[in-house]
């Protein structure tokens, strides 16, 4: 008897590790569902709407790759995570991929463990403050209470911030942007921080949106990308192949509209044709069929079309595209050659 | 047949038991080895002594954001340890409080009691912690309606803010200490508060020795008083005691003491909460002693409160004291919801921010559990001596 609880537990041991080598790729092709965590809400980002299904513009990455890989873009099961639990969701394999407003640093990276596969959002810190205050600059903030999202990178700016300016501040931790908002709101903290977007997607949930400023003092470069474990590089590849087939398209003028056509008939440019699967042979290197990409355009459109339904001027909080604008146009977002 | 022998048959399962549990151990923990070095990983506790690079709203001790994360684990240890202590004299108080007063024979105090223990202890102390700080945060004024001529709030006899911050009151220090450092002289006021007390246990020996020389207990009161309080004062007189009473300036109150909202929200709730159990602990200890024993105390002509000191309370503490260890370990344990208001626990520092910031998950939750287990049993120790001090001797 003590012999076979060994064996049985040397077997479990091993199925175990077994599992854990296993690719990410073929595990979801063969659970049939991506699981994509995202946050507990951030309106613009990830939240969901007033039926209960999940958008926005980091919620469109996990629906592209849901696309690519299994030909439909609602085979996704969202998992909200905090910013204490999102990284043990991933490392943990509960979740396949972390799209969720997070911050590509080298100790995520080195430490984690983890592998930022682009930069859906080039962001940075900000603050808000009620107009009544009449401050101007971050640095009139001397003294003040200063709400956060614990378990962020704005947590160690904000120290730096104040520390390199020598001025004070009481921190106030909070978990969520829903409780950071109810304390901001009853005035229990003078100031609320986090990336900018946030603040902008935070500020057009209020019921008087202009009593408000979000000043102009960004403390930090917050890239902003999704994110998958290390060691399975051909995961990573669906991923970011996924990702940049949404600016690469917007690039080529590839849009909702006119994928159909494009589609159907193919197109003079060739590396349009390479992006849709007409010449060459893409989406098999990637491990997925021909048409991945055409997929992901017509569940979510190019990257110019997501940014403007969920964060641009189609949507409440009306951002630019600023440093989000393609290259071509003096931005930042530029996707390698699909070849 | 061996198996029918109790003896070698009990000894057998349990050798057999044992084995399961320790491979299950085994077990669990080689599938965590196996599975880190997948991922590239490994244990290591290095990261204690980097940089934390954060700031805590409440120290207790010097902390900036270039301290430690091992410094940041003490700070939050002391915040856990402060509340937790506080809040196990405010349950006791409650609980006894309202333990004796659901026995009154007033019908309304009763029923009010009742009332009180079934609802806070029927709600998880979550939601209380978070209701507390939600009305705290709704009801009281901000820093900002002190301000300016048409001030919507003001200061209570000009030295309390009650803020939706916190409640700042003036901090006491002295102009002439005898020593340096403000912590010394503390600690002298400290030492001629203990000599007090030793002081009143020999008056108390003395009045005894007389009541048993004479049959007369000559009055204490006035003495006590005074060895209480006449040396403290003087000695602060010495020392030029002064108050720093708290003003607004800039966003805050500066200056005086602050007892900050989430402290106060956590302590309120976890003392309520408790409380309740404490007074059902009270009431059953108070009912396990039978009515003869106030019968006969009564019939030797003992006054009533002299009935429930010397006679009820004594035997009912016996009864009492060991589910109220438990209550003060729940207290410590629940102490740890503290991050659902932004007070700064251990829970919190190291296993909040410091696990994020380093994501070393199993190396701060090992730590987080070694501390709980170890202040849990500290308490245990603390309290079973003082059960053992207080309970029935079998001689």
């Amino acid at each position: 008897m003590k012999k076979s609880v060994i064996y049985g537990a040397a077997t479990l041991a091993c199925m175990s590790a077994v599992a854990a080598t296993a690719g990410t790729l073929d595990d979801v092709k063969a659970r049939g569902k991506l699981n994509c965590g995202v946050t507990t809400g951030v309106v613009g980002f990830s939240a969901p709407n007033a039926e209960g299904v999940w958008e926005g513009f980091d919620v469109d990455v996990c629906r592209a790759v849901a696309a690519a890989v299994l030909g439909d873009s609602t085979a996704v099961e969202f998992v909200p995570t905090t910013p204490k639990t999102r990284f043990t969701a991933l490392s943990a394999g509960e979740i396949d991929m972390l799209s969720r407003v997070t911050t590509w640093t080298l100790s995520r990276d080195a430490d984690l463990k983890f592998t930022f596969v682009g930069v859906n959002y080039y962001d940075g810190q900000g603050f808000m403050v009620p107009q009544e205050l009449g401050v101007s600059s971050a640095k009139e903030l001397d003294g003040a209470t200063v709400c956060i999202q614990t378990g962020t990178t704005t947590e160690l700016n904000l120290a730096d911030f104040f520390r390199s300016n020598n001025i004070s501040y009481e921190p106030v931790p909070i978990e969520t942007v829903a409780e950071a908002q109810q304390q901001y709101i009853a005035g229990s903290c003078d100031v609320f921080t986090t990336d900018a977007s946030q603040l902008a997607s935070t500020r057009a949930t209020f019921e008087n949106p202009s009593d408000h400023v979000i000043l102009g003092d960004i403390i930090s470069k917050e890239p902003l990308g999704p994110t998958v474990r290390h060691g399975d590089d051909e995961w990573a590849d669906v991923v970011r192949w996924s990702y940049n087939a949404l600016v690469a398209a917007e690039e080529l003028g590839v849009t909702s509209a006119n994928i159909g056509t494009l589609a159907e008939s193919g197109s003079d440019n060739p590396e349009i044709n390479r992006l849709l699967g007409k010449e060459g042979s893409m989406g098999e290197m990637l491990g997925l069929d021909a048409d991945w990409a055409v997929r992901i355009i017509s569940a979510v459109g190019n990257y110019g079309e997501s940014f403007e339904r969920n964060l641009g001027s189609q949507s409440a909080i009306g951002l630019a595209r600023g440093l989000n604008a393609l290259w071509t146009e003096g931005g930042l977002q530029y996707s390698p050659p699909v070849r | 047949m061996l198996i029918y022998d109790t003896r070698y048959r009990s000894l057998t399962f349990q050798v057999i038991a044992a084995l399961v549990l320790a491979l299950s151990f085994w077990f669990l923990g080689n599938n965590l080895i196996q599975n880190l070095r997948a991922a590239g990983l490994n244990i290591s506790y290095s990261f204690l002594g980097e940089t934390s690079g954060y700031d805590i709203n409440q120290v207790l001790i010097d902390y900036d954001s270039r301290s430690t994360h091992l410094r940041a684990a003490i700070v939050g240890i002391l915040n856990t340890l402060l509340v937790a202590f506080f809040a196990c004299i405010t349950a006791t108080i409650f609980g006894v409080i309202a333990g004796v007063l659901r026995l009154s024979n007033n019908w309304l105090v009763a029923k009010v009691m009742s009332v009180y223990v079934e609802i806070f202890r029927n709600i998880p102390v979550l939601i209380w912690i978070i209701i507390i700080f939600t009305i705290m945060t709704a009801v009281l004024p901000g820093p900002r309606a002190f301000r300016g001529d048409n001030a919507t709030a003001s200061m209570v006899l000009d030295l309390f803010a009650f803020t939706n911050r916190g409640i700042y009151i003036p901090s006491p220090h002295f102009e002439s200490g005898l020593f340096d450092s403000a912590v010394q002289n503390w600690l002298l006021v400290i030492a001629f508060l203990v000599g007090s007390f030793f002081a009143t246990r020999r008056v108390s020996a003395w009045a005894t020795a007389k009541q048993e020389a004479t049959g007369v207990r000559p009055s204490t009161f006035w003495i006590n008083l005074a060895i209480w309080f006449v040396p403290v004062i003087l000695l602060m007189l010495i020392m030029g005691l002064s108050w720093e009473v708290p003003a607004l300036k800039g966003f805050n109150f500066a200056g005086g003491i602050k007892v900050g909202g989430p402290l106060i929200a956590l302590w309120f709730a976890l003392s309520i909460y408790t409380g309740a159990f404490i007074a059902e602990n009270v009431r059953a200890g108070i009912q396990a002693i039978s009515k003869g024993q106030t019968e006969a105390a009564s019939a030797l002509g003992l006054r009533p409160s002299r009935v429930m000191n010397l006679v009820v309370l004594p035997q009912a503490l016996r009864v009492i004291i060991p589910p109220l260890i438990s209550q003060y370990l729940n207290i410590t344990k629940n102490s740890s919801l503290a991050i659902a208001v932004g007070y700064a626990d251990i829970t919190a520092t190291l296993g909040g921010i410091t696990l994020n910031q380093t994501g070393r998950a199993i190396e701060c939750v090992l730590l987080l559990m070694l501390f709980y287990l170890t202040i849990s049993l500290l308490i245990s120790v603390v309290m079973n001596t003082y059960n053992n001090a207080v309970k029935l001797k079998e001689r």
